[in-house]
């Protein structure tokens, strides 16, 4: 009875008006709740606002059947894989600008700055997780998505409804931390939500809640991606694609997909422990009552730790593609590649506990896992140097991956070098949870997971959408990121050795105020960096009947993604390739086999549509704001929507639907006509509106005209 | 009192613990720089420029995509590296651990560290006396500190001095340094903790031996004592200043300095918070009193706290 009653006296739990981000503002004026106030207050606004006009222009233009049927329904892995990649784009935006905002309180952070500690433990909170969980990983899960399948020759992967779902999952746990910026406030703790400071007992409020389930339904997307691409990758490769003839991209790919299967699952355990602590009062991570923190701790680095592994494994995929492709060139040292990725993700499950070397173990512990930690260093390097003998006595064209990567090879290299410098207890002892930290891993995760992901985006663009991006826009965006994170981040090294702890609002000290202007520069940089791929989409999408690349291989590509059409059909391949070698395409167009009609047209089976995805989104996000705000009839409501969407979901028997040979056989034929009516160019014509998509062969010795 | 700077970072050395952090540092960031760093600036750049498309006059070998040496190499290289690197993570992981006494002819000084939100509560044991915002230490000296956290997680950083370790609720940890010179020192928490985080900073001022027997007597002489009043005082959540401003001390710019803390204090807090029951001063039982070692319950509190 007293449930009912809570229920008819808290219809909306714990919300009220002072869950709004103007409400204190408006009861208590001061300067600091003003400024904090309105800050939160646009924050909000550009939320609500965006989505406003969102709804407003999809209804204006009748778009919601098309955005229904066509995409928030689709189980294709094209479509869903760019979904994956806006959803990572927006978020990017957002920890962009918090980033900046987090730059400009620490340039102005002697004795003080604008923001309050709440405001800004807020932002280094959301920045974390956001980037983590809602850019870096829609970002590479989106890549993988529309590409694997592509080369290993499959018309989808394993389960695609299952992929849909993982969307929908990933996109609701977005969608929660984006509503808290209008409803109440994020937790503060970090991306890392130590407790027993997320504890109840320390902060009761809804902040470590939204973090609490954000994270769960992301990493339960995540678990399910890693078993869809990991089956996908073992079962549904076309006859020929052995695993030794696997683009590198696929090899990172399932590397990445046995990391999440097994990283994943210790936070979402962590996370529910907390969860348990917080709501029905256990004591799993609590200070008394045979709480241990560190519990928490071992479980979430367990997952954190291989993480990183499963961020930058598929931007390595990434630049090896590039590299090789732009070199002109087969990668070099492909079994050595294979291998060092490989051993990267078996290393990385032996090293979480050099995040706590300072917990207080035993010191021959500390030493195994200081050492541990720099055997990644031999893989990692293994691979840098496979990419340089890869540019030896190729044909090197700077194009914007290529800038990319070339700036990924020199910067994470120092990345590297300072990870080296902290998996040594000694020294970490001292820069453990300084600046020195922050700059380190911002250093692998800028130059080598974010610039891999935008170089990959650049790369496979024309494949998607069939048009190239402009260049000139796309270098100077790559110009801002590398000087911008210079900038940004190599004071830091220097501020971390001069003491400052990561985290801090102010400082009392001014020696670190110069290199934090410069720093602040740095993050001017990146915002400009942010601005100049905006405007390249902008112009791009304007300018696009002029570099449209049918055709298909606008790099002269190496993998089987590039001998289809731009944009594929949704079954990927008229015929299923049959794979010989490595490298199947180059192969293919040196041996002139390739752009042939098929020997026989039969009827494809595709998924069919399916609302599985969206409905679980949405019971998702429902149940994660009620739980995050007790409103326990939410929460209800979504459980049994949810157990109702499965059981009728069980019923479902029509999951395909069939594409008639003559239809397939009348695009590709169409598509082969258009290709044998375009002009091939050479890979000096590339990026000139010439390219449309059909690469010349050049000649192999003398003298390139 | 000395004064001067404050000394920030390891890299200005005022311990031996520091001073061998700073020489492992160098040794492993040349090791790298020289090794890695450098040939890869070289040989990148170089290689793509000197095979960029449309060079004339450069070799092109579109498959060549494998070469045993250069295999070997690519390997071997950071084989060797992180194995001259790993000898000397482990020789210096065991040289400066923090839970290894330091070796002296002097008696280490013992200190209890307990981590609030947002200050730290120094208690020399021995000299029964506490301090908030000031860390005295004897030059020459070693030091033997153990920490806890009555609250959240802590981590006790001075840099010039050496090593940082965690402070966390019901568990204590260990803590070795030592000053070679008279000098102030930042001190720091650098585990985030809430709003009052970057407030969480102190001063460690090592003193000549005279000058900090006489910084004790002092304290013992001026000190306001411990009592139920300013302990709740420093549980309550707040600054320094706040602090002193709560008891009335106006004048001492967020320092405080404390007597007649009971000897069993620290173990009593570690044993209150691993229960989750309220903290109070520990009644004063014959050899529990200040300036004597602690009972034999309180150590063995202590004992039966969990170690990390």
């Amino acid at each position: 009875m007293s449930l009912v009653a809570a229920l008819i006296a808290h219809p909306l739990g714990r919300l009220s008006l002072q869950s709004l981000p103007f409400w204190q503002m408006l009861q208590d004026p001061s300067k600091d709740n003003l400024i904090n106030g309105c800050i939160a207050t646009t924050a909000a606004a550009i939320v609500v606002i965006g989505a406003v006009v969102l709804v407003a222009l999809i209804t204006r233009y009748r778009k919601w059947r098309v955005l229904w049927s066509e995409w928030l329904t689709s189980a294709d892995h094209k479509k869903i894989g760019i979904m994956y990649v806006v959803l990572a784009l927006v978020m990017l935006a957002r920890a962009l600008i918090e980033a900046w905002l987090m730059r400009a309180q620490q340039a102005f952070g002697l004795h003080g700055g604008f923001l309050s500690p709440e405001h800004f433990s807020e932002l280094f909170s959301t920045h974390g997780t956001i980037m983590i969980f809602f850019m870096a990983m829609p970002f590479l899960t989106g890549l993988i998505n529309y590409v694997m399948p592509l080369q290993i020759g499959a018309r989808d992967v394993s389960f695609p409804v299952l992929n849909s779902v993982s969307l929908g999952l990933t996109a609701a746990g977005a969608a929660l931390v984006m509503i808290s910026l209008v409803v109440g406030k994020f937790s503060t703790g970090g991306w890392f939500g130590y407790p027993p400071y997320t504890e109840a007992s320390f902060n009761p409020g809804e902040g470590p809640d939204y973090w609490i389930w954000a994270l769960t339904l992301s990493s339960l997307g995540s678990t399910f991606t890693g078993i869809n691409f990991a089956v996908t990758i073992y079962k549904e490769r076309a006859p020929g694609m052995w695993l030794r003839r696997m683009p590198l991209f696929t090899w990172t790919a399932l590397c990445t997909s046995i990391l999440m299967i097994f990283a994943m699952p210790p936070l979402t355990v962590a996370t529910a422990q907390l969860a348990l602590d917080r709501y029905l009062h256990f004591h799993f991570f609590t200070n008394g009552m045979g709480g241990n923190l560190m519990h928490f701790a071992n479980l979430f680095w367990l997952f954190g730790h291989p993480e990183v592994y499963i961020l930058i494994l598929p931007a390595f995929g990434v630049y090896s593609e590039v590299v090789s492709t732009f070199s002109t060139k087969a990668l070099f040292g492909y079994r050595s590649l294979v291998l060092a990725t490989m051993g990267i993700a078996v290393l990385s499950f032996t090293v979480w506990l050099h995040h706590f070397f300072t917990m207080g173990q035993n010191v021959d512990i500390n030493a195994y896992f200081g050492i541990a930690s720099m055997l990644i260093g031999i893989p990692t390097g293994v691979k840098v140097y496979d990419w340089m003998w890869t540019m030896f006595r190729g044909r090197v064209r700077f194009t914007v991956p290529m800038i990319y990567s070339i700036g990924f090879i020199l910067l994470f290299v120092l990345g590297g070098m300072s990870g080296i410098i902290l998996a040594n207890p000694s020294v970490d002892y001292q820069v453990h949870n300084t600046v020195f930290l922050v700059a380190h891993f911002h250093n692998v995760a800028v130059p080598g997971v974010l610039f891999g992901m935008i170089a990959g985006y650049h790369f496979w663009f024309p494949k998607a959408f069939g048009f190239r991006l402009d260049e000139r826009w796309g270098k100077l965006s790559a110009w801002c990121w590398i000087w911008g994170f210079m900038l940004a981040f190599f004071p830091l090294y220097g501020l971390g050795l001069e003491g400052l702890p990561r985290r801090s609002v102010a400082y009392t000290e001014r020696a670190y105020v110069p290199m934090e202007i410069v720093a602040f520069i740095g993050a001017f940089l990146v915002i400009a960096a942010l601005a100049a791929l905006l405007v390249q989409l902008w112009v791009s999408v304007r300018d696009r009947d002029r570099n449209r690349v049918t055709a298909g291989d606008p790099w002269d590509g190496r993998s089987l993604e590039w001998a289809t059409s731009a944009p594929p059909p949704e079954y990927n391949f008229a015929q299923l390739p049959v794979v010989t070698e490595r490298d199947a395409f180059t192969v293919a167009k040196e041996q002139g086999t390739a752009y042939r009609a098929a020997r026989r047209y039969v009827d494809i089976e595709v998924p069919r549509h399916s609302a599985l995805g969206p409905i679980i989104a949405a019971v998702g996000f429902a149940a994660a704001f009620g739980l995050t705000w007790h409103i326990w009839w939410l929460v209800l409501a979504a459980t049994l929507a949810l157990i109702g969407a499965m059981i009728v979901r069980g019923f479902a028997r029509d999951l395909e639907k069939s594409i008639p040979a003559w239809q397939v056989q009348a695009e590709q034929e169409a598509w082969l006509q258009s290709v044998a009516a375009t002009a091939s160019v050479t890979r000096a014509q590339e990026a000139s509106a010439a390219n449309r998509g059909l690469a010349r062969h050049e000649e192999i010795a003398g003298v390139i005209p | 009192m000395p004064g001067g700077n404050v000394h920030l970072s390891f890299l200005d050395p005022q311990g031996p613990i520091a001073a061998l952090q700073r020489v492992h540092f160098y040794e492993v960031l040349g090791v790298l720089v020289v090794l890695v760093a450098i040939p890869i600036f070289v040989l990148t750049p170089w290689f793509a420029w000197r095979y960029r498309y449309g060079a004339s006059g450069v070799r092109y070998t579109p498959h060549w995509d494998h070469f045993w040496l250069i295999e070997i190499a690519t390997w071997a290289g950071p084989v060797a590296i992180v194995g001259a690197l790993a000898f000397l993570l482990w020789r210096d992981s065991h040289r400066l651990d923090p839970y290894r006494p330091l070796a002296s002819t002097q008696p280490a000084l013992r200190i209890q560290v307990i981590g609030y939100d947002w200050k730290w509560l120094f208690i020399y044991p021995d000299q029964g006396i506490a301090t908030v915002g000031t860390l005295a230490i004897p030059v020459g000296r070693p030091l033997a500190l153990q920490l806890t956290s009555a609250t959240v997680m802590q981590s006790l950083l001075i840099p010039a001095l050496g090593s940082q370790i965690y402070a966390m609720g019901g568990m204590v940890t260990q803590l070795h340094l030592q000053a070679t010179k008279p000098g102030r020192l930042l001190g720091e928490n650098t585990m985030f903790n809430g709003r009052g985080f970057q407030q969480q900073r102190f001063t460690a001022l090592a003193l000549p031996a005279a000058d900090f027997n006489r910084w004790v007597q002092n304290v013992k002489t001026h000190g306001i004592p411990f009592s139920e009043r300013t302990l709740a005082a420093i549980a309550r959540e707040g600054s320094r200043a706040d602090l002193t401003s709560a008891l009335s001390r106006s004048g001492a710019a967020g320092e405080l300095e404390l007597t007649d803390v009971p000897a069993g204090f620290f173990s009593t807090l570690v044993k209150a918070t691993m229960n989750d029951a309220p903290v109070h001063l520990p009644s004063i039982a014959a050899g529990d009193r200040p300036g004597h070692p602690p009972s034999g319950s309180a150590v063995a509190a202590l004992a039966s706290a969990p170690r990390p």
